[in-house]
Order: C-alpha cells, then sequence, then structure tokens
C-alpha cells in the first residue's frame, strides 16, 4: 500500500512531532525544523505533510484552547500514534539494516 | 462556531498589537476549508507576531503573505469528500462541515450530473429539448414585447412629446380624433407658454410622385412644421442642420437618397414634386426604426404644403375644417394635466358662437404622450382605453404559459427519474452523504440541465429570429450587449433549473437510507398527485391556446368573408393627377376602347376605404341635434355603382342620362335607416347649403378601417371637382396581368409626370386583417409549440410509467392479458388526465376568448363543436403519444421482463 511508504519529509516531519511530544504543532514543527535543516521551509508545507499523515493515521490532533498571542485562535496539537511509531521504527530498522549491510572497504573507495 | 466568535472577540481586546495584513487573512478564510482553518490562521498569526520581534513589522508581513502564498495548496482548501476518505475513517470527517458551495463539491456535482445525463440519453433530450422550446418561445414572445414597449423611445424627447387630439360628440357618440382645424397649432404656439415646439402635419395618405430627370418614384412622406426635426431628434446624417429655412426644400431618409441617387451625394439635387414644385434636397436624415410612429421616406415643410395647395390656404383660418395633425412637446417640468386643462377649450372658443357646437359637439382638445401612442392608442367615449397592449398582454400570458408547460415538463421529468435514482441516494447517505450535499446534487444537476437548455435556446432563437421578423414584420434583434438582458436571462435559467430541481431535492434527500435499501421505495400515491395535476395543468394550458387560437382563425375568417356590399375582385385604384383629372374623358374613352376595362369613375377614396365624413345634412323631419350626425361621405362621379360591383337596394347609379345628378345623393341603409325615410328615392336633402336629390340606395358597403366595425350610415354625394382616386372595373374575361398591360400605355400617356400605380381592392382588403393575421399565426405558433411541449413531457412519462410496470406487464402477459389490453392499461391514466385537463379549459377558453371578442361588432359566437374537436383532437394527440410507449411495453416478451427474479 501506497500509504505506508514514508517519504523523506514525511519521516522528518513525524520525527520533529515526536521529539516535541505534547507541543507539537505547525509553528513549533516549523521552527524546530528550521534550526535543523539548512533548507528553506514554508508553514505551508509543514501543514500539507501534517494533514498528509494524519490522513494515513500516523498522526493523531487535538485542538487546544485558543490562544491569545494567536490572535485568538487554537493550535492542533499532533501527537504520533501507534502506526506513526511503527512506520518510523521500520524505517529506522530499514536504515539500519542498510547501514549494518555496508561493507566497511565501500567507503574507503572514495575520494 | 464558538471559536469563530472568541476570534472577534479577541481581536478587539488586542488592537494594540501588530497585526498582519487583513486582506491576506481573508483570503485565506475564504480559502481554506473551516477544519483547518484556526490552525493555519493561527500559526501563521503567532509567526507573523514572532517576526515582528525578529525582524520588524514589513519583513513580517512581506514573509506572511509569503507563506500565505504558500498556502495555496489544493491540500489546504480540497475537501475530499470520496476518494481520499475511505468510509471507515467517516466518522472522524463530518461532511456537514463542508460548504455545498465549495468549487470541488460542485465540481463533483457537476461531473455526476453529466454522467447521468449522458447514462439517460431519452430523458436528457426529452428534458433539455422541452425546456429549450419553452424557453426560445418565451424569449422571442419577451423580444417582442420589448420592442413594442420601446417603440418610440428612440425620441431624446420621449417624456415631452404629445400629439393634439380632439374629443367631440356626434349623434350622442364621444369619438376621439387627431384631425384638428388647421388654425390650432399656431393658436397654442403663440398663446400657450407651455409649449417649447409645434408641428403641424398632414395626416391623410402620402404618396406623391417625385421625378428626377425622367426618372419618376411614388414615394411616401410627409409635410411636417419645421420644429419637427429638433422634436423628434431626427438624426441628419449630411446636409444642413436646419433644412427647412425655406419652403422649396425636401429632406430624405438614407434610404430614400438611396433608391433615388444611387451614391451621389444628394444635397442640392432638385427634385420635381407632383410634377409641380422644384424642390431641392437640403438634408438627409437616418431613416426611423420600425418600431416607431413616425414613419416617412421623406418630409416637406409645412410652408410648402400652404403655398402648394389652395385648399390648404382656405383651411388655414378655418376652424371647422378638422384635417390637420398636430405634434407638440411641452417644455421641460410642465405638468401635462394642466396644460390639458388650458387648451381644452381652444377649438370651442373659436366656434362658441355655433349652439350646436357647442351645446351638443363640445370639441375638447387633450394632449396624448408619446409614450402611449403605440399601445394605447383605442379610444371609446373619449376615454383612452388601451389599444395594442391587449395582443402585448396576451402574447405576454402566452409566454408565462408556455414556459410553465415546460417548466412543469422538466419537474416531471426529473421527479419521475429522480425516483429511480432512489437508491442512489439510500447508498449515498448510508455512506455519509449529508442531506445537504444531495440537495446540492440535484439542485445542481437540475441547473445543469437548464443551462444546457439556456444555450440550446439560444440557437433557436438566433436561427428562428430572421422568420419571427417576417411573421411579426419587424427588425428585431438580440442586444447581445446588454447586460441587463443578460441578467435577466440567467436569472430566469438559475430559477427554472432551481425550481424544476427544488421536489427531487428536497423529497428524495428526506428519504431514510434504511427503508429505501431494505424495501426499495414505495413512493406510491404521494409522489404521483402532483404529477398527474401538473400534467393537468399543462395541458389546460394547451387546450386553452387550441381553442384559443381555432376561434381567432374562426374570428379571421368571419372578417373575411363578410359580405362587404360590392366586388372587389377586378377593381383597381389609381392615384390621380391633374394631369389625369382634365383628359379624363379622353382617358376614359381610351380605356373602354382596350376592351379590358368594365367601367370607370372617380372617387376620393380608395374602394376598400372612406376618407371623408360630413355633419351638418338636413332632411325631412330633422331635428337641430341631427345636424350633429356624422355620415361617411364617398364624392364620386358616373357609374360608381357599376364600378364598385354594387347592387342597388332602390333607385339607380349616377348616370350621364340625367342632367339632375349633379345634384344627386346615395344614401346606404344605414343612411336610410338614420334618416327615417319611408320613401327615400326623389327625397331631397339639404347640405352645405344646397339640395341634394337621392337617386338611389345601396347596402351597407364595408369600407370602414377595421372590417369587423358596424357600417356608417354613409352618403356617395357626385362632386367630380372633389376626387384623387381613379376606380376601374376590369374586364374578368381578360386576366388582371393582361389588363394591366393593356391599360398601362394610356395611363402613361395621359399622366407623364407618374408612375403607374395602381392597388388591386382585393389586396388591399386584405391587408386590413394584419393585426389579427399576426395575432392569429402567432398564437397558432405558441400553441403547437405548447402542444409540442406537453407531448414530449407526456412522452417521457409514459416511456417512464411503462418501464417502471414493466414487470407488472410481464405477469398480466403471462397470465394471458392481450397486448390491447396492456395498452389500454397504460393510455387510461393520460387519457383521463387529459380529460380532466378539457374539461377544466373548457371554462376558462370561453371566458377568455368571449372577452376577446367583446372588442369586435362584426364577430363569431362561440360554438360547441370548436370545444368538441379540441377535445377529440387532445385526446387523439396524447394516445398517439402516449401509444408509443404503452405498445413498446406491450409487446415485450415477458420471458425477458421477468427473467432477473
Amino acid at each position: 500500500m501506497k500509504g505506508t511508504q514514508l517519504g523523506e519529509f514525511e519521516e522528518i516531519i513525524l520525527l520533529t512531532v515526536a521529539l516535541l511530544y505534547d507541543d507539537a504543532y505547525g509553528v513549533a514543527v516549523l521552527e524546530e525544523l528550521s534550526s535543523r535543516l539548512e533548507r528553506p521551509i514554508s508553514l505551508g508545507m509543514v501543514h500539507r505533510t501534517l494533514q498528509r499523515l494524519e490522513e494515513k493515521k500516523l498522526l493523531h490532533s487535538r485542538f487546544s484552547e485558543p490562544i491569545a498571542e494567536r490572535g485568538g485562535r487554537s493550535k492542533r496539537l499532533f501527537t504520533i500514534t501507534l502506526a506513526g511509531d511503527h512506520a518510523l521504527q521500520q524505517a529506522r530498522r530499514i536504515r539500519n539494516e542498510l547501514w549494518d549491510g555496508i561493507p566497511k572497504t565501500a567507503f574507503d573507495h572514495l575520494t | 462556531m464558538n471559536r469563530k466568535n472568541r476570534i472577534h472577540l479577541d481581536n478587539h481586546s488586542e488592537r494594540s498589537v501588530v497585526q498582519p495584513p487583513r486582506w491576506a487573512e481573508q483570503l485565506l478564510i475564504r480559502i481554506t476549508a473551516p477544519y483547518i482553518r484556526d490552525e493555519v490562521l493561527g500559526d501563521l498569526y503567532e509567526l507573523f507576531q514572532k517576526r515582528v520581534h525578529r525582524y520588524g513589522v514589513r519583513t513580517a508581513q512581506l514573509l506572511y503573505v509569503l507563506e500565505m502564498l504558500f498556502m495555496l495548496h489544493p491540500r489546504l482548501w480540497r475537501r475530499k469528500p470520496e476518494a481520499s476518505f475511505k468510509p471507515r475513517y467517516s466518522k472522524f470527517n463530518d461532511f456537514s462541515t463542508i460548504s455545498i458551495f465549495h468549487p470541488a463539491m460542485i465540481r463533483n456535482y457537476l461531473k455526476l450530473a453529466f454522467r447521468n445525463l449522458a447514462k439517460h440519453k431519452g430523458y436528457s433530450a426529452i428534458n433539455i429539448a422541452g425546456l429549450a422550446v419553452g424557453m426560445a418561445v418565451a424569449m422571442l414572445i419577451g423580444i417582442w414585447i420589448q420592442d413594442e414597449v420601446s417603440a418610440n423611445k428612440h425620441h431624446k424627447n420621449y417624456e415631452t412629446l404629445y400629439e393634439v387630439r380632439l374629443n367631440q360628440t356626434f349623434d350622442g357618440k364621444r369619438g376621439t380624433q387627431s384631425a384638428l382645424p388647421f388654425p390650432t397649432g399656431e393658436e397654442l404656439r403663440s398663446k400657450f407658454p407651455d409649449f417649447k415646439a409645434v408641428a403641424t402635419y398632414q395626416r391623410s395618405d402620402g404618396n406623391r410622385s417625385l421625378m428626377v430627370g425622367d426618372q419618376k418614384f411614388i414615394k411616401n412622406g410627409i409635410f411636417i412644421g419645421e420644429d419637427a426635426i429638433d422634436m423628434f431628434s431626427l438624426n441628419i446624417l449630411n446636409g444642413d442642420k436646419n433644412p427647412f429655412k425655406e419652403p422649396y426644400s425636401i429632406v430624405l431618409t438614407d434610404e430614400t437618397a438611396q433608391a433615388i441617387f444611387g451614391n451621389q451625394d444628394p444635397i442640392g439635387k432638385i427634385i420635381r414634386l407632383e410634377d409641380k414644385a422644384d424642390l431641392k434636397v437640403t438634408a438627409v436624415v437616418a431613416k426611423q426604426p420600425k418600431n416607431a410612429t413616425l414613419q416617412f421616406e421623406y418630409l416637406l415643410p409645412w410652408h410648402l404644403m400652404e403655398n402648394m395647395y389652395d385648399w390648404v390656404k382656405k383651411a388655414k383660418i378655418d376652424w371647422r375644417n378638422n384635417d390637420f395633425g398636430l405634434y407638440v412637446q411641452l417644455k421641460d417640468g410642465v405638468d401635462p394635466a394642466q396644460t390639458n386643462a388650458k387648451i381644452k377649450d381652444v377649438v370651442l372658443n373659436h366656434q362658441a358662437d355655433d349652439a350646436n357646437i357647442r351645446n351638443l359637439v363640445k370639441p375638447e382638445l387633450f394632449l396624448h404622450p408619446m409614450s402611449k401612442w403605440r399601445l394605447y392608442s383605442e379610444f371609446t367615449e373619449g376615454q383612452n382605453t388601451g389599444g395594442f397592449i391587449k395582443y402585448v398582454r396576451l402574447f405576454g400570458i402566452f409566454g408565462l404559459f408556455i414556459l410553465v408547460i415546460a417548466c412543469i415538463n422538466f419537474m416531471n421529468l426529473s421527479t419521475a427519474r429522480s425516483e429511480k435514482r432512489a437508491k442512489e441516494v439510500g447508498v449515498r447517505k448510508a455512506v455519509g452523504s449529508g442531506r445537504e450535499q444531495l440537495i446540492g446534487q440535484f439542485l445542481s444537476e437540475s441547473t445543469l440541465i437548464a443551462g444546457l437548455a439556456l444555450v440550446l435556446a439560444l440557437v433557436i432563437v438566433m436561427a428562428s429570429l430572421p422568420y419571427f421578423n417576417r411573421l411579426t414584420e419587424k427588425a428585431m434583434s438580440i442586444e447581445f450587449g446588454n447586460p441587463v438582458y443578460w441578467g435577466v436571462i440567467l436569472l430566469f435559467t438559475a430559477f427554472t433549473g432551481l425550481l424544476a430541481g427544488s421536489y427531487p431535492a428536497f423529497y428524495l434527500s428526506s428519504f431514510n437510507p434504511v427503508r429505501i435499501l431494505k424495501g426499495g421505495i414505495h413512493v406510491g400515491k404521494n409522489a404521483t398527485l402532483p404529477r398527474k395535476i401538473l400534467v393537468v395543468v399543462q395541458f389546460t394550458f394547451s387546450v386553452v391556446l387550441m381553442i384559443g387560437t381555432i376561434i381567432i382563425y374562426q374570428q379571421i375568417q368571419h372578417g373575411k368573408n363578410r359580405p362587404l356590399g360590392f366586388t372587389k375582385q377586378g377593381l383597381i385604384s389609381v392615384n390621380s393627377s391633374t394631369d389625369l383629372l382634365e383628359h379624363f374623358d379622353a382617358l376614359k374613352g381610351e380605356l373602354l376602347a382596350t376592351g379590358a376595362v368594365m367601367s370607370i369613375c372617380k372617387t376620393n377614396a380608395p374602394p376598400t376605404q372612406w376618407w371623408s365624413s360630413n355633419s351638418g345634412w338636413k332632411w325631412k323631419g330633422a331635428g337641430p341635434a341631427d345636424e350633429s350626425v356624422i355620415f361617411t361621405t364617398i364624392a364620386t362621379s358616373y357609374d360608381y355603382a357599376k364600378t364598385m360591383g354594387i347592387r342597388l337596394k332602390e333607385g339607380r347609379d349616377f348616370s350621364r342620362d340625367f342632367a339632375t345628378d349633379s345634384t344627386g345623393v346615395i344614401l346606404n341603409e344605414a343612411a336610410v335607416k338614420r334618416m327615417g325615410l319611408k320613401h327615400p328615392v326623389g327625397e331631397i336633402i339639404k347640405w352645405a347649403n344646397r339640395n341634394w336629390t337621392v337617386v338611389g340606395v345601396i347596402p351597407n358597403i364595408v369600407l370602414e378601417w377595421s372590417p369587423y366595425r358596424d357600417v356608417a350610415p354613409m352618403t356617395v354625394i357626385f362632386a367630380e371637382n372633389w376626387v384623387n382616386f381613379i376606380d376601374l372595373r376590369l374586364n374578368p374575361a381578360l386576366s388582371p396581368s393582361v389588363a394591366i398591360q393593356k391599360i398601362r400605355p394610356i395611363f402613361d400617356k395621359y399622366n407623364p409626370a407618374y408612375p403607374f400605380d395602381y392597388k388591386f381592392a382585393d389586396t388591399e382588403y386584405a391587408k386590413k386583417f394584419s393585426y389579427e393575421e399576426l395575432i392569429g399565426n402567432l398564437s397558432a405558433l405558441v400553441c403547437m409549440l405548447a402542444i409540442f411541449i406537453s407531448c414530449l413531457g407526456l412522452f417521457g412519462l409514459a416511456s417512464f410509467m411503462a418501464e417502471q410496470r414493466v414487470k407488472e406487464i410481464g405477469v398480466r402477459k403471462v397470465l394471458g392479458a392481450s397486448v390491447v389490453s396492456v395498452w389500454g392499461l397504460l393510455s387510461k391514466d393520460f387519457v383521463s388526465l387529459v380529460l380532466i385537463a378539457c374539461i377544466v379549459a373548457s371554462p376558462l377558453a370561453w371566458y377568455v376568448m368571449q372577452e376577446w371578442l367583446e372588442s369586435y361588432t362584426y364577430k363569431i359566437s362561440i360554438q360547441a363543436d370548436v370545444f368538441v374537436i379540441v377535445f377529440v383532437l387532445a385526446l387523439l394527440i396524447t394516445l398517439l403519444t402516449v401509444s408509443y410507449q404503452a405498445l413498446k411495453a406491450a409487446l415485450v416478451n415477458p420471458v425477458k421482463s421477468l427473467r432477473s427474479d
């Protein structure tokens, strides 16, 4: 199924949500990512990905109470679901397996 | 919703905080789906505030806009109801929050609608075609009404222009005329400050000969006061802006100029008028639109008329000769009611010494505004009682009828078909489609059909407009540039679509999905009753139209077949000229000698009309009041009755054999009756200070303008010097064309200044029916289309019903039902509906047509057989329409229809 595949950006977002734990929402994710990645990211991109991940049932969201600093609007707080956790674990496993499978000499040939 | 309210509150309390650009925020609110709106806006707001701290307001704003632009992605506003949300998650996705007007939803609806249309091609075709025809007819009628209503509006002074009219009482009847005494115009101009401009015009026939070199033309023009150019805001294309400075000038329309001079510049050219005067062309004006009241091929200055004709010079000071028309323009802001009161007695005051006029005739002037010239031109007892407006109203109603019929069709077919779709509704509801979505779906489907019908209707209108123009003798066009027009059309289409879609939308969407899916639908009587009522309404309209059309047709035939009292076949008339009259005896001799002409006489009006009427006749036993009795007056010469083909009731025709005939008069029966003469022939009656001897009595010959009016009392007087027409009776042994060929050279010889211009009395008479013919043709057309649309609907309904009962029919056939009985079973329903419609329609049609006939004196009485014929016709048409479907259903092999169970 297409839905279970994780894109690169999706994976990063998912990881960020996990990292932020109970305070993962659009701006927080964006700021966290901006401080770590060296490419420009728009809020729109973040939102789209969050939404997609939720549709894939990898994330769950709830609304916070309205907050004055946000012009009286609420946050949508994301938490990772069991399926999300699975997907991350799986991605990590695949990577680990790949890493583990790389013969040591493979990097020696690089100049 | 709660959240939204709070947003507003908070915004108020935080005025001091820098706000992100409002427009960008608004835009976002508009495009984002409600369920993510809050977080998106909240995030952006938060980011914005942070960036204001970090980079300053301007950069933050810029970034805000940039972020907003990045938000413009379908994922953020798309509300995918089906594809991406799988049913098992549906409880998480509350569809009721999705607006049914959202673009994505509408796109989805339209897609479904198109699929549905394509799936049921037959229904769709019937639906669209029926509605399109209905809309097209309504549009054509709309254009026609628009043309009538906008008549004369092209004149800049539309609001302030009036024609002066005169009410007078003769023989107890108050009549209204536009013929006034000559001096009225000058009196109004010089004594009343209310008028800005005054233009007298010539009312009688304006056909005259125009000669340029040896080219001869007969063209129709009018003598008119110099003010008319500005009053009627005539558009001078070429030449003098003040073209009537000199009396010997002529103004041509562009069309006339083209006809006479081709592409040469006509300004300054000389045209010889009636072989009497040489006129210089001083200006060319644009031809008036076809719906204008003021029509002419050329204009002549009023002063020229005074110069040219002696009788006009005499009339100049005569307050009794009512022969001239008068247009006036009021000054801006002048109240016409006050002016009416002021000018009322102008004519009376100049004849106040005459007791009869003062006490009986009571002439009274009043203003008839330009806005009423075309549609409100009829007067009864001195009061404006409408006129052509009644036809405009009639056709407005017809148009509405047709539209209603088409809409009913549309509704019936849509509802009939949508019952079949109940299952679809059930399934869609079960998977979580809300009622709103279903309503949206049905409404957009019907609106789409209406839209397609509109396109087709426009095509029909454009294709049929030339034909329609010929039929109505107009030059109408669709004003594509007029936004109002488009607005009306679109509104109307949307209305039709929404109206027609309303039933399935609200009725079907209310179904309980469990019930539908469990046991199918039992729509039953609740649903078919309104449909039956609608079919009855529809056919009631059609039957009324059918009856109406037949009665109109009968009335026209009645008028055409009216005994005229003279023989119009083989009778021609020629506009006479001074040359012809001077050589009349020689002309007559030569014409008779050809053998093509049986008889010849001179008259003061064409043979199918009268142009003159007089009061003041005195007879034995007449009281002073009788002097106000109006007699139609025909002035003629010898052989009048013979030439007209009139069989005299008593006495004889004017003849050379009796010297006393130079003061002879022939009366018609109405005149004899009015005068109360027992033995009219030989009786001496007095008029214009002369004694006239009654020599004969003719029947009431129909020369009235309307062939449906009563014939007025008439005097035919012998007055050879008061004639402008020559009537000829052709030899019936020769074909008319041969006869004309024989007499043409003789007229050319004696009438060098004029082309030989003759008119056949029978064709002239036929022209009197142009109004009725128009109404007859239009109503026949409307009627046929109404029947067509109704039948289309019936056809669709019948096929639907046959389809619905396919299994029942199968079972019946298996049990031994014959084809005929099945056919009867299916036809019966419709026949009974149409019968009910006939019964409802009869009194309605009778009442409407009785009203219509009221305006005619010479009229038919409505016969019962019309109704019978229409009923039979309606039933036949119904049976024919339904039978195709019924037989098709009856002939199906039951094996086929029952196999699936």
